[in-house]
């Protein structure tokens, strides 16, 4: 049995290696490749195109001197934390109700997932219009009466990280949604029984029994997001185009801006550096223990 | 698969609607199969949660009332972008962005179709909208076959590294897209693929790679390990049991990984526009071009008609695919 | 190769425009808007006309969306024939990189160091010696635009100057007008600066800072004084939430606002509106102080190919730009000056004509563009933009951080 379900080793690994090769030419090519040609070429004072003259950290120094730079590193703390908890507690709620046996349950399903199809600058299109003091939802508030309503976060520097999380929460709860509602339509029904043989409340239940076996897809849903957050630049630009002032840039607009906009290819990839130092320091670790360690 | 719950694990492993030969009628499988515990296929509206209430409970009107008062805030969006694309600019600049069109005209559709102009080109979206067909078939064939496989050997046929590479994989999902734009415009220059189909298709594929392969990965992961073991002992290698066994019950996962590829390669805007040339530019520089026209007056029913044409393609997938996107979702990520 | 190349410019020197060798172009730039859309249809019913084609390769989203395109194609090994770039810096390294076209024979032979008006346009096109762009316009940033019905019913004349402006301010609140209009993008706030700094303090000092990059002047007391009015006009603007500079512009249409500072691109929306100059609305180039203009503007640049027959048709293409004809169809459609001064303007209005005379004048300065890199700019635009959102940012401070920047800026 072990022989014919274990064939010899280097068989084995042949097929797979071969199969394997895109992943691995795209894992060594272009994520490693590409990463280190972004961290070599950070400590150029490269302009337009990409040069070889290296000026140090002066790039860094730059950076970190930057206002910008320290304003989106601190729109991207409280995008990401928000949209973590968030999109992972209203997802999970919203699965949770409609996996009460509901009726109509698809026509629901189908309205919260479908904000995920349309592009991130459309949902920044529609919110910042939306969002609009003179003719969205304050507007229509004085309109009917409470004249002193006042909602404009897009206008308002304190708060405007706040309306793209509105937009960017929209954009995403659905997919996190099915993730859990399908996380939880694989929880036994057994579990149920014993629960409420048991006399524990749901809340409990879910807390304490159902969401520790949710591991995995909360896993799935979290690596989601997160590669989202770092990543959101389309959904400001289009809502919000940084402002007011610089109060809503993130570091990929940063990053972006810093290379095409001022054609400072250098300080783009020193900013695009530490943006993947912070991955590295925070996923590296993780992904390790997930993927890398032995399973049982 | 280290994380699945204890319970499952126990219970004979899954009996899972997708070992059926591949059959679309979704949820009949649980009956079919003989399945010890009760673990449901993934969609069947069984029960849930708690017992089935009453009807009319106290407890249903909460949960329909905030699920209606959810799917109104959802609806929200689509709907101001629908009235207002039917609505004309007089109408617009005076008023209220949710109230009903007062006269209705399908102007700005037509327009935004086949007339907007982008510089010279007056032909409105249409002039992409078979270059994203063009962009869109190849690469979601290519990326969710490369992924597949990956995922497949990943899960079955481990090998010495490749769990480090998946790691690389994984991290490199993190990585913002523009830090790439030059190395790859590099790397296309160098193998001389830069501005044709085939090196969009292949970055499209690349960046598609790390999710989709974790999604797969999961999914196979999941399958059954007598059957894996039963068609070893049957003699079959690599690829007749990816092919044979694997390939036929995994509707659901391609399911998934089409509608993540279908969204994000025709929603893409980026590489389409960086690494081809004009006569392949898809449909959303059009979309850029007709919404992000810097100068001039702003035709917001013009845009919001553009916008909701350009999200057709993907939406209509949503809408049709339905059920099969969450029992997909379930099979490939519940263990993590 | 080099001698085939010179032989076919030689060739389509001889030949001149009249000769068609049908070959397709193909030309990038980021003019979509109505106005700007029109007048490159001129161009390009121009260059067709030649028995070429003009294959239009628009991008929208203004340069910041275009140029990392253009660039890929260029270092990609993929070039259009022919590309949109703002004169001045931005393709000063694809042009030290050997990847543009020298375009000075064909320059020299239609003379268009004569021709060309002010002669500065010309110099940020040259690079040791050797032409490498067509400038095709001048977009002049020096104006204030004002609405004249918001001022006679808030009880004030329409200012002829700026401090007549910021004076009338607080009548205009009263009345319930915004007193200027400002949009939020970062390179207008830098263009409200710079104005007010050409005007108050006088182009040299202009010249000192942006040209010279002297930093000491930059934290002196000149400059001090046009941080202040800054301020004063931060606080006039601060019931301006707009972003778009045509959002501002309606504002100040439609009597919401009593005026904008804004380059001369913004009377198209003036017209589009219906309004008179002089009548309905008052245009005050260098804020009605120094009448200066600014001469940033637009310039084609021509990737070098290897195949002939799109060179030769660059050639064809640079020498159609820069006709009589071309000059005088693009620029009214674009709402910008022609870069040659022997063109005869009958159709420009009151605007343009004030334009064209500080023009003729020879009062001009060069644009920000042309002596500054994009990554200074770029610091600049950050610090204004922050310094005009940011009530707490006192002049003072703002000037130090300034001045910092001149210090390091190249």
């Amino acid at each position: 049995m072990a022989a014919m379900a274990r064939p010899a080793r280097w068989h084995r690994n042949i097929s797979a290696k071969v199969a394997a090769i895109p992943m691995i030419a795209t894992a060594l090519c272009i994520f490693i490749g590409g990463t280190a040609w972004t961290v070599v070429y950070s400590f150029t004072n490269s302009k337009l195109l990409p040069k070889e003259s290296f000026v140090g950290l002066r790039q860094y120094e730059r950076l970190w001197g930057s206002s910008k730079w320290l304003t989106s590193i601190e729109n991207l703390a409280i995008y990401g934390a928000f949209s973590l908890i968030f999109a992972l507690v209203i997802g999970f709620l919203l699965a949770a109700l409609l996996d009460q046996k509901i009726r109509f349950e698809d026509t629901f399903r189908t309205i919260l997932l479908y904000p995920f199809a349309l592009s991130f600058i459309v949902t920044g299109l529609a919110w910042q219009w939306i969002l609009n003091p003179d003719f969205g939802v304050q507007a229509v508030v004085r309109g009917l009466g409470w004249e002193s309503f006042t909602f404009d976060p897009l206008y308002n520097p304190d708060i405007v990280i706040y309306g793209v999380l509105i937009a960017g929460l929209w954009h995403e709860t659905g997919l996190i949604m099915c993730l859990m509602l399908a996380g939880l339509r694989g929880i036994d029904e057994d579990i149920w029984k014993a629960a409420r043989i048991d006399g524990i409340p749901t809340w409990k239940t879910y807390l304490f029994i159902v969401i520790p076996m949710m591991r995995g897809i909360f896993i799935t849903a979290i690596v989601l997001i997160a590669s989202g957050i770092i990543k959101v630049y389309d959904l400001v630009v289009a809502q919000t185009g940084g402002g007011p002032g610089i109060a809503s840039e993130v570091p990929a607009k940063y990053v972006y801006d810093a290379m095409f906009l001022s054609q400072n290819l250098g300080q783009g990839f020193a900013a695009s550096t530490m943006m993947l130092l912070t991955v590295v320091i925070i996923v590296v670790p993780w992904a390790y223990l997930e993927f890398g360690g032995k399973r049982k | 698969m280290t994380k699945t719950p204890h319970l499952l694990k126990n219970s004979l492993k899954f009996p899972q609607p997708e070992l059926e030969p591949v059959d679309t009628t979704v949820a009949v499988a649980t009956a079919a199969t003989p399945t010890p515990s009760g673990t449901r296929s993934d969609l069947e509206p069984g029960p849930r949660g708690r017992k089935p209430a009453r009807r009319f409970s106290r407890r249903n009107l909460f949960i329909y009332g905030t699920l209606t008062l959810v799917a109104l805030y959802y609806l929200l969006p689509l709907y101001v972008m629908v009235v207002t694309s039917l609505k004309g600019m007089p109408e617009i600049r005076l008023g209220n962005i949710f109230a009903p069109p007062l006269e209705i005209t399908f102007e700005p559709w037509v327009k935004a179709w086949s007339e907007a102009c982008t510089g010279l080109n007056c032909d409105g979206l249409s002039r992409g909208f078979w270059n994203s067909v063009r962009i869109l078939v190849p690469s979601v064939i290519l990326s969710i076959a490369i992924a597949s496989v990956n995922g497949y050997a990943l899960a079955n046929w481990r090998f010495k590294g490749a769990e480090l590479f998946f790691t690389i994989l994984i991290v490199g999902a993190f990585i913002p897209y523009q830090v790439m734009i030059y190395p790859i415009v590099i790397m296309l220059r160098e193998v001389g693929l830069y501005g044709s189909l085939t090196g969009l298709v292949l970055v499209h594929s690349v960046f598609g790679m790390p999710i989709l392969t974790l999604l797969f990965r999961n999914y196979f992961a999941s399958v059954p390990e007598e059957l894996f073991k039963a068609a070893r002992v049957d003699g079959a290698g690599f690829w007749a049991i990816y092919f044979k066994i694997m390939l036929p019950m995994s509707l659901p996962i391609f399911v998934v990984a089409i509608i993540l590829q279908v969204t994000g390669i025709w929603n893409d805007f980026l590489f389409g526009v960086i690494y081809t040339k004009p006569d392949l530019y898809p449909m959303t520089v059009q979309l850029n071009n007709i919404v992000n026209s810097t100068q001039g007056v702003k035709e917001y029913n013009v845009n919001m008609a553009a916008t909701i044409l350009t999200g057709l393609v993907p939406l209509s997938i949503y809408f049709l695919s339905g059920k099969l996107f969450v029992r997909g979702i379930a099979a490939g990520a519940v263990k993590g | 190769m080099k001698s085939i190349r010179t032989t076919l410019v030689a060739a389509t020197a001889l030949c001149g425009v009249s000769v068609a060798h049908a070959t397709d172009l193909e030309v990038t730039h980021w003019w979509t808007s109505g106005g700007e859309a029109a007048a490159v249809a001129e161009f390009a019913k121009a260059f067709d006309a030649t028995g070429n084609k003009w294959v239009d390769g628009a991008i929208a989203g203004s340069g910041g969306t275009a140029r990392p395109i253009m660039i890929s194609r260029i270092t990609g090994g993929d070039p259009m024939g022919a590309t949109q770039f703002n004169h001045g810096r931005q393709a000063e390294e694809l042009v030290e990189a050997g990847l543009m076209r020298d375009l000075t024979e064909i320059a020299e032979k239609n003379n268009w160091k004569d021709i060309v008006r002010p002669a500065s346009l010309l110099d940020s096109c040259t690079l040791d010696g050797k032409i490498y762009c067509v400038p095709v316009n001048i977009h002049s940033q020096q104006w204030l635009w004002l609405n004249n019905s918001v001022f006679e019913k808030a009880g004030v004349a329409v200012p002829t100057n700026w401090d007549e402006f910021a004076a009338a301010a607080p009548k205009l609140e009263a009345a319930g007008v915004v007193p200027l209009a400002l949009g939020q993008q970062p390179w207008q706030t830098t263009l409200a600066f710079q104005v007010l700094l050409v005007a108050l303090a006088g182009p040299d000092a202009y010249t000192k800072v942006f040209g010279d990059k002297d930093a000491e002047f930059a934290a002196g007391p000149d400059m001090a004084r046009v941080f202040q009015a800054a301020a004063t006009a931060r606080d006039m603007a601060k019931n301006s939430n707009v972003q778009n500079w045509n959002d501002a512009t309606t504002m100040v249409i439609t009597g919401k606002a009593a005026g904008q500072i804004m380059g001369d691109w913004a009377q198209g929306e003036f017209q589009v509106a219906g309004q008179v100059a002089g009548k309905d609305y008052t245009c005050l180039p260098g804020l009605g102080v120094n009448e200066v203009i600014q001469t940033g503007g637009d310039a084609f640049y021509f990737p070098k190919v290897d195949d002939a027959a799109i060179t030769e048709a660059q050639g064809v293409l640079a020498e159609v730009m820069m006709s009589p004809e071309t000059q005088v169809a693009f620029n009214l459609k674009k709402g910008s000056l022609p870069v040659r001064g022997d063109v005869d303007l009958n159709a420009a209005n009151d605007c343009m004509r004030k334009g064209l005379d500080i023009l003729a004048k020879g009062n001009v300065i060069p644009s920000p563009d042309q002596l500054m890199s994009a990554d200074s700019l770029t610091l600049v635009n950050d610090l204004f933009v922050e310094f005009f959102n940011t009530p707490s940012l006192t002049a003072e401070e703002a000037q130090t951080r300034f001045a910092s920047i001149v210090e390091e800026a190249d």
